[in-house]
């Protein structure tokens, strides 16, 4: 494509110059005509380097280039290293150390609410240790009072007991004592009605003393 | 003349200078590797400007490109290697700033140029044999003498080593050369397509759509192109970076 493109401006050039070698029409045409070749193929070469080259591998701008890639590169370069890379450096650094001290902060903070976690179990466990102990103690004393009470109950209760068994037996004596004169009375009573007579005490009593023994 | 697809790739003379005989021009690519140093120092100046310790998200992108360069470097060449860092940061930068600026339409690609990748890799390179020399004097031979390896084979082996170090910089440089020369080519080609197509009225529109799907997705491979050939290039300088550093260290 490059190649007929050239050929076209080569066959222009070459058609300019021969107009102007035609147009010239002083007498001093051999004058002329050395200059209009001499443009010719100058314009020629420059258009063959423009279009007939692949423009990557055209040399004859690789010196320009390379000068300017110098420079730019020498002056990023500069930039960089002088500028761009110490502060981006120094916001990572110091983010870095800021980041490393807030941990450490963390972990001392951390050990303090392990401890301060440790001396409230430690306590709890006495307080549990010390409430135990006086849960013992009244339960103990509580215990023993209870003790004595009922001992103390008790013993009144037997006392009142033997008391009442003392007294139930006088009582049951008393009656028996009397049942004898009660069944002598009776009897004394009903042997005046049925016979009509007086018997004497004494053989009543002894018939009583009989039957009942 | 638009549709052609080597046409992205002229440079044009915007100030012609002339040294000497020798054509020292500020071109379009000139213009264009100031650009890529100016975006990615203004960009990387401005997101740092608040040194933020809670980072804004531009700002998290300019430390991620920083971690990220450093863990590369660190990975390959351990920390002695760290002192290459701002060279190959930025490498890093310019490299990937210029792919991604070649991907605006109309934008000239600086990485589409062989010298200058060529340029870079000779940069590298250099760095490599001077600071190699310059540091471990004639033991920095050993890079060419694997360890480990019986006597009769280094006959073998060092030519061979020899050759792959030379090696390096031609294919340090083509690799970022021709991939975003290549991809440039098949975009413009491929978007061409859909131009032409265009121009044969409905049925043509219709046929448009494909090529015109395969741009947009090309598009997308390109910026990832973009990308990884930044992040190859940093990779493979570390990995040269760190012969320097370590000769005898594979």
């Amino acid at each position: 494509m490059f190649v007929s493109s050239a050929h076209a401006a080569s066959t222009t050039d070459t058609i300019v110059a021969q107009g102007e070698t035609h147009g010239a029409t002083d007498p001093a045409a051999p004058g002329t005509t050395p200059d209009a070749h001499a443009t010719e193929t100058h314009t020629e070469t420059g258009v063959a380097h423009e279009t007939g080259v692949f423009p990557p591998f055209d040399s004859t701008h690789f010196a320009s280039q390379i000068l300017w890639l110098a420079l730019t590169f020498a002056v990023f370069y500069l930039f960089l290293s002088r500028v761009i890379l110490p502060r981006i450096g120094g916001i990572i650094e110091t983010r870095r150390d800021r980041i490393s001290t807030d941990l450490d902060e963390a972990a001392r903070m951390k050990q303090e609410s392990d401890e301060s976690l440790a001396a409230y179990e430690q306590e709890l466990a006495d307080a549990k240790k010390k409430a135990g102990g006086i849960a013992q103690a009244a339960q103990d004393e509580a215990k023993a009072k209870a003790d004595t009470e009922q001992a103390k109950i008790s013993a009144e209760l037997e006392k009142k007991l033997s008391e009442a068994e003392a007294s139930i037996a006088a009582i049951k004596d008393k009656a028996m004592k009397e049942v004898g004169t009660i069944a002598e009375d009776t009897a004394h009573e009903i042997v005046k009605k049925i016979v009509g007579g007086t018997v004497d005490k004494a053989s009543i009593s002894a018939a009583v003393k009989a039957v009942r023994s | 003349m638009s549709n052609d697809p080597i046409h992205q790739f002229h440079i044009n003379k915007w100030i012609p200078i002339d040294v000497g005989g020798i054509d020292l021009s500020f071109t379009n690519s000139s213009a264009f590797m100031l650009a890529t140093v100016g975006v990615a120092s203004a960009f990387l100046y401005l997101t740092s400007s608040n040194r933020g310790l809670i980072p804004t998200r531009l700002q998290s992108v300019s430390e991620m490109a920083y971690e990220f360069v450093a863990s590369t470097l660190r990975e390959s060449a351990g920390n002695a290697g760290m002192k290459f860092f701002p060279f190959v940061f930025s490498l890093f930068m310019f490299v990937l700033v210029a792919n991604m600026l070649g991907m605006f339409p109309y934008f000239f690609t600086v990485t589409s140029q062989i010298i200058v990748t060529f340029a870079l890799a000779v940069l590298v390179i250099g760095t490599v044999l001077a600071y190699g020399f310059m540091k471990h004097g004639f033991k920095f031979l050993g890079v060419f003498v694997p360890s480990g390896v019986p006597a009769p084979l280094l006959l073998l082996v060092v030519p061979i080593e020899i050759i792959s170090f030379l090696s390096r910089p031609i294919s340090l440089s083509v690799r970022l050369f021709a991939n975003m020369l290549a991809g440039h080519i098949t975009l413009k080609v491929f978007a061409g397509f859909v131009a032409s197509l265009g121009a044969f009225g409905a049925i043509g529109i219709g046929g448009a759509i494909l090529p015109l799907a395969m741009t947009v997705a090309l598009t997308g491979l390109e910026f990832l192109v973009a990308f990884l050939q930044a992040y190859v290039f940093t990779v493979l300088t570390c990995m040269y970076l760190n012969d320097a550093v370590h000769p005898g260290g594979h």
